[in-house]
């Protein structure tokens, strides 16, 4: 089931994202509206992770494209934010809160160009925003999980975008995090930007979201929190696995078949 | 003694240009290898420093001379090259990075030593000291070498300089920096590019082999001291840079002494020091840092126990013998009577003829230790349903490091309770 965004802020055009040549996303296609808060919910292994980094562009596409603002994301890459997973730095880097957070402004200083005093200013007050502004000087690997998300959530704001892609920003925090996280993004929302979110939680994703995708390999629903995320679409996502799906995937690799043909 | 006060009166104008391109090389490779090692990426620089030595050969028998621009030159296409293939193995088939690298890394060097041999043997009278880039000779960098080298350093420093936040930000979190637009790809060339142009200028005043030592351990050295990426580069840098004046005193001192060795000791040498001594995250630092956390324990679990002595007779004052002490717990004599002469230098106990007792500091402190552990055993055995006999194993660690606030969250929860699991009351 997929009900359109009236006007997308976000759109994927039938794209197919493979690893090692296995295929992991076949054909999605839907567009995102502009202002919500959006999750994208389904199984381990469903792809959620891989969407959002195709859409940033870290992934080689299969075939199909994605919009943003209706251009390709070159071109829009100063409005839209990426929170990756937590777990993929090294927290034992040497490095401190507020120069973490000082990193979202790199894309605007452009190279060669140190932060200037404006941009400590703005680093600061993300920090506020997410509670650690006492933790500017500590050493990132003395930080608690939930802090780590903070401090992530921070530097994507210091990039003053108005798309945001989150991965799993959730995972692993404390409940006051996860209050303070999703009251940051509501009031974000609320501001008309737009946040997508990578999900694993069923339970608290039916009070966290206006917009739901679901996901396992293939789009299986794409609409407001009201319209599809129901006991049909669930059972469709996550009951009984696709193996015929996944099987012909392991053939593809196996035997190495591009995923489109060339001619 | 002579010999080292000649060398560091830096009088002799020979002995400052050796001197000034030891200290650039290593300096350079060490501000390098920095990145090279915050990248995680230290088998790659061995790899370049030993697949470099061909295209030194190479470019001797092109040239015919030891022309130090035409060494760069070959020594950066080879090292370039290996790169290149390593990575092309890695991508391409399923033999994994470690591997590609331990292949591509003798392979390269083995060519190298076969046609430095050849060249060894062709009475060609030009190639004396060819040899010298296998281990380092620091006291060859004079003349038109000392400029070639000692240029190319700077220009690494600058490089360096130039773009340090964004190769800090790639070394940190490439896929966010790509996300962003940060040209990710052209910067990791930029890194690869610095990071053979260093094993190249590094190679005269240490050699091929040990090379890969001046990229990483500084670093290494360097990352024990600070949590800083800026200020670890510098003290990489000024650590590699005493090094490289060490390796060009001993080749002062002892002319026929390949200074390669000499320098990587050096380094070492630094490196294990720093691994010991470093304040925080040096072995010392810790094990210190160990022996306060027991001491703090030692402490409260004594105060503790005079509480338990005093709750029994309901005179907390009392003053107690060492062997009374021991019968309510038992505590090794020797730290005992060590924590007891501490307590009481710090006000907590009194002593007279024998026995201890509270001071009413002391007498506080011991009734807090007790009041958590009884907190603790009220909230394991009420919230994490666990059985009242088996708490007190966990109190008696948690006990220590509960915080005041904790504290009063744990009351707050609990209700301000009168008895713990065990019926024991609960000191206010």
């Amino acid at each position: 089931m997929k009900i359109e965004a009236k006007d997308p802020v976000v759109e994927f055009h039938d794209l197919t994202v493979s690893y090692d040549r296995k295929p992991v996303l076949w054909n999605i296609d839907m567009t995102l509206p502009q202002g919500a808060l959006i999750g994208i919910i389904g199984p381990n292994g469903a792809g959620k992770s891989t969407l959002i980094k195709s859409a940033m562009g870290l992934l080689p596409l299969g075939s199909g494209y994605v919009k943003m603002f209706d251009k390709p994301l070159d071109k829009v890459r100063h409005k839209v934010s990426y929170v990756p997973q937590r777990e993929t730095v090294d927290w034992d880097f040497p490095t401190s809160v507020l120069d973490v957070v000082l990193m979202g402004r790199y894309a605007k200083l452009g190279l060669l160009t140190r932060p200037r005093k404006a941009d400590k200013e703005m680093a600061m007050n993300c920090l506020r925003k997410v509670g650690m502004e006492t933790y500017i000087d500590r050493q990132i690997s003395q930080l608690s999980g939930g802090q780590q998300q903070r401090v992530f959530l921070a530097r994507a704001l210091a990039q003053e975008a108005d798309l945001y892609f989150m991965d799993e920003p959730f995972a692993g925090v404390d409940a006051a995090t996860e209050a303070a996280i999703l009251a940051i993004m509501q009031e974000m929302t609320a501001k008309g930007k737009t946040v997508i979110v990578v999900h694993h939680d069923l339970q608290s994703a039916a009070e966290f979201f206006d917009w739901i995708v679901l996901l396992n390999m293939r789009l299986v629903a794409s609409g407001p929190i009201d319209k599809v995320f129901n006991n049909e679409m669930l059972q469709e996502t996550y009951g009984g696995k696709l193996t015929v799906l996944a099987e012909i995937g392991e053939l593809v690799r196996k035997r190495q078949i591009p995923s489109r043909e060339k001619y | 003694m002579e010999t080292f006060k000649e060398f560091f009166s830096f009088s002799d104008p020979s002995i400052v240009a050796v001197v000034v391109g030891a200290v650039l090389l290593t300096a350079s490779s060490a501000v390098v290898g920095t990145f090279t090692f915050l990248k995680k990426k230290a088998l790659v620089g061995d790899a370049v420093a030993h697949s470099v030595l061909p295209g030194i050969c190479l470019a001797f028998i092109l040239s015919g001379t030891k022309n130090p621009v035409w060494m760069i030159i070959g020594a950066f296409i080879t090292g370039w090259l290996s790169l290149v293939i390593i990575d092309h193995i890695t991508t391409k088939s399923k033999i994994k990075e470690d591997t590609a690298i331990a292949l591509i890394l003798s392979v390269f060097f083995g060519i190298g030593i076969l046609m430095l041999t050849n060249i060894q043997h062709s009475g060609n009278a030009a190639q004396t000291g060819l040899d010298s880039f296998l281990f380092g000779k620091a006291a060859a960098l004079v003349g038109k070498d000392l400029i070639v080298f000692g240029a190319v350093a700077v220009i690494l420093i600058v490089t360096v300089a130039l773009f340090f936040k964004e190769l800090k930000l790639i070394a940190f979190d490439s896929n966010y920096a790509k996300a962003m637009g940060i040209p990710v790809k052209w910067l990791d060339l930029l890194l690869t590019s610095l990071t053979v142009l260093a094993v190249v200028t590094g190679i005269q005043a240490v050699g091929v082999v040990l090379m890969a030592a001046m990229l990483i351990t500084p670093a290494a050295a360097a990352r024990f001291w600070t949590n800083d990426v800026f200020k670890m580069t510098l003290i990489a840098a000024i650590m590699g840079g005493i090094s490289g004046l060490s390796g060009a005193y001993v080749s002062y001192v002892a002319p026929a002494m390949p200074t390669g060795p000499w320098i990587v000791m050096i380094i070492s040498v630094i490196a294990i020091v720093s691994f010991f001594i470093a304040p925080k995250r040096g072995i010392f630092s810790r094990s210190l840092q160990q022996r306060k956390l027991q001491r703090l324990i030692m402490d409260e679990n004594l105060l503790k126990e005079l509480y338990h002595l005093g709750e029994k007779d309901r005179d907390p004052y009392k003053g107690r013998t060492v062997a009374e002490i021991i019968e309510e717990r038992f505590f090794p004599k020797k730290p005992l009577k060590a924590a007891l002469r501490r307590l009481k230098r710090q006000g907590f106990l009194k002593e007279k003829t024998g026995e201890w007792s509270y001071t009413e500091v002391g007498k506080q402190k011991g009734q807090r230790v007790v009041k958590l552990h009884r907190l603790w055993e009220l909230y394991l055995s009420k919230y994490m349903k666990i059985a009242p006999d088996h708490v007190h194993e966990d109190a008696e660690t948690i006990e220590h490091i509960i915080t005041p606030e904790l504290e009063e969250t744990l009351e707050r929860m609990l209700e301000y309770p009168e008895f713990d699991p065990h019926e024991e009351k609960i000191p206010y």
